[in-house]
């Protein structure tokens, strides 16, 4: 080997060395470092990019430990966390007694009780591309009229009402769903529903009720689209969308953006849901769309992590505590905002449901 | 595999050899696989959809009858793949004449390379190619047609603004069907015999016209048979048409249009991953329809070519 050969090799040696030495000092992961073996989650595919952060970080801090993370999607991911087959889940809606898939995940966790509590909060953007209209802003009978196909033109006179003083062209509008079934789709219908229930009258759904739209996949293929079309509107992660204008949207008498601490907010102003959470280790919210609180974004999606707290293996239940106590950390939180574009929860929230991770028994 | 206890090879000798007997033992293996795999495919398939068949419509996805779920994804798969079909097969044809018939021969091989490449990309490379180059390139065009053809159900409009529309994404199944389809054709028509092509230029006919009289009517169940081919593979594609097509599950000839029916294989793409329960049953069910419909053509493929060439 030259000697330029080695001098590259030992460069790169210490680059990386350098580079782990500092993923290492950014994160301070939770776990004592005596932690080891291995546990495996499935479900949400929005939370993917929160949960390879936090799984690259936690392993980093704590090196026995594998944790993988199949973004099956939400419904695969009950399905398996209610079939024994991973130790933790995500979840983009609470379980629920429809399909019986909360009598499921109880049975799963006996002896021990259910745990589920929100981790992942995403703003979920109204995104358009309209040349030349900048600061669009839109009420929630607007917005439902728009995605219901009423409103076909952007010059419509409700459009013009809710920015005035902004010329509008009268470019035909062509609303843009996603093509999949998604909890995105999902929490924005279930917005347009309560909101304005009299433009919007279909139930929510993750499967697009509106037929005759424009449909793509996935939250990269809304933003292409809408990117593609002039006249576009679409809806997408706040995160992903990138140089495509984004709409403010009415509450109250104000108009607010897709910010992360207009999201977080929404949280607070909710009511836990009685009905649902059931365990007293399980914290799922009725969502208050219609608040009309100040500096609060109501288009949200908000995923859980479901655990049990008991677990055959007393090393595998300290994993999956540690792990959850990690992700709902104000670090967790952080490096998710950083990877996933998501809103950190608050401190008040997490303290409201920093029992039901506490509750895992890890034996001893 | 019978055959081979009466082979002039085993007969030769008292006993049939001990390589024989390990051959056609792993021959009779490798078939008896096939079967047994497509089997329990087809066993899969039904056992899973079962449920979604007895189930009332009420407990299925959208509360609509299986039958109602199905059609329009149906009528969308044979959609796609009709347009690609009957866009593929004269342009295979075209290309495979030419490098068997027109094309100079130094530049043969180098063409059939590039022809057979297009079967080495990805379908989801094909997929991005449509959203990003083709579909954007062709709302011009769907503009004209809309404007200047609006009459027919075909090119009613209003034109699609992003260009991912039916159209499009039966122009990208063309371009991935082509290769197998001309491949198929250009292995026959160059075996044309080569008495018939020099009986007929002899006999004064043009090179057009000993093409028409002489190498179709030899290659004609081969196209059939290269069509089908093609087509079994339009109609079971994937990821293309799942990134492409904007889909609305409705039922219409219009190919222009930003609402446009999915396909089978694209919608469970598409709507498996959050699927749980009945809902997965239902999309199995569709999946065996797509088994159906795919069955039948190559049972149709296989009659037609069998009936072809005696001529």
């Amino acid at each position: 080997m030259s000697l330029s050969r080695w001098l590259a090799v030992v460069v790169s040696v210490a680059v990386l060395a350098v580079g782990v030495a500092a993923c290492g000092s950014s994160s301070e992961g939770g776990g004592s470092g005596e932690l080891s073996g291995q546990i495996a989650g499935a479900g949400s595919s929005a939370q993917q990019a929160a949960q390879e952060a936090w799984i690259a970080n936690f392993e980093n801090e704590n090196s026995g430990v594998t944790i993988s993370y199949d973004p099956v999607g939400s419904g695969g991911g009950r399905e398996q966390f209610i079939a024994g087959g991973t130790a933790y889940g995500g979840s983009d809606t609470p379980l629920n007694e429809d399909e019986g898939e909360l009598k499921g995940a109880m049975e799963r966790c006996k002896p021990g009780e259910l745990v589920e509590i929100p981790d992942y909060i995403s703003p979920i953007a109204i995104v358009y591309n309209l040349p030349g209209v900048e600061g669009l802003q839109l009420s929630p009978d607007t917005l439902a009229a728009i995605f219901n196909q009423e409103i076909t033109s952007w010059d419509d006179k409700a459009i013009a009402a809710d920015n005035p003083g902004v010329e509008l062209p009268s470019t035909r509008i062509v609303p843009v769903n996603r093509s999949d079934e998604s909890g995105t789709t999902e929490n924005f219908t279930d917005y347009l529903y309560k909101v304005a229930p009299e433009v919007w009258t279909h139930e929510p759904s993750g499967d697009w009720p509106v037929k005759g739209g424009e449909a793509a996949q996935g939250t990269s293929g809304v933003v292409e689209a809408v990117n593609a079309g002039e006249g576009a509107i679409g809806y997408a992660d706040a995160s992903q969308a990138g140089e495509l204008g984004v709409a403010k949207i009415k509450v109250g008498s104000e108009y607010v953006g897709p910010t992360a601490e207009a999201a977080a907010k929404i949280l607070e102003e909710s009511p836990e849901d009685r009905e649902i959470s059931k365990g007293k280790d399980v914290f799922a919210f009725e969502l208050d769309r219609k608040t009309e609180s100040q500096g609060t974004y109501p288009i949200v999606l908000v995923s859980s992590l479901m655990a049990c707290t008991k677990y055959d293996s007393s090393g595998e239940a300290a994993i999956v505590k540690a792990y959850l106590e990690y992700a709902i950390s104000p670090e967790g939180q952080e490096a998710a905002a950083e990877n996933a574009g998501s809103a950190p929860l608050s401190d008040s929230l997490r303290e409201q449901i920093m029992p039901a991770v506490e509750a895992i028994e890890t034996g001893s | 595999m019978k055959a081979t206890g009466v082979s002039p090879l085993a007969a030769a000798g008292p006993r049939r050899r001990w390589g024989d007997r390990v051959f056609s033992n792993l021959a009779l293996a490798a078939g008896v696989t096939i079967l047994a795999l497509l089997a329990g495919v087809a066993l899969f398939l039904v056992i899973e959809s079962l449920p979604a068949i007895g189930a009332a419509p009420s407990e299925l996805p959208d509360g609509k009858s299986l039958v109602d779920y199905i059609a329009p994804l149906a009528f969308g798969t044979v959609l796609a793949a009709a347009i690609a079909i009957l866009l593929a097969v004269p342009l295979a044809v075209a290309v495979a004449l030419f490098i068997t018939h027109v094309a100079p021969r130094r530049i043969v091989g180098a063409l059939s390379f590039l022809v057979d490449l297009l079967a080495a990309i990805p379908s989801i490379i094909y997929g991005l190619w449509g959203i990003f180059v083709l579909g954007p390139a062709a709302v011009p065009a769907m503009r004209w047609l809309e404007e200047n053809l609006g009459f027919l159900p075909f090119f009613q409009g209003p034109a699609s603004v992003t260009g991912r529309t039916m159209l499009v994404a039966g122009l990208v199944l063309t371009v991935m069907i082509l290769p197998i389809v001309s491949a198929v054709c250009r292995e026959v028509f160059s075996q044309t015999p080569r008495k018939l092509q020099e009986g007929a230029l002899a006999l004064g006919a043009t090179r057009w016209e000993m093409i028409r009289m002489t190498v179709l009517p030899f290659g004609r169940s081969s196209i059939v048979g290269g069509a089908m081919l093609g087509l079994g593979r339009a109609l079971g594609e994937t990821m293309a048409v799942t990134i492409i097509l904007s889909v609305s599950g409705i039922v219409t000839f219009n190919l222009i249009s930003q609402a446009n029916p999915s396909t089978i294989a694209a919608n469970i793409a598409l709507d498996f991953p959050e699927s749980s329960g009945l809902a997965v049953n239902t999309l199995i069910a569709s999946g065996l329809v797509l088994f159906a419909i795919t069955l039948v053509t190559n049972l149709a493929a296989r009659a037609i070519v069998a009936r072809g060439p005696a001529r």
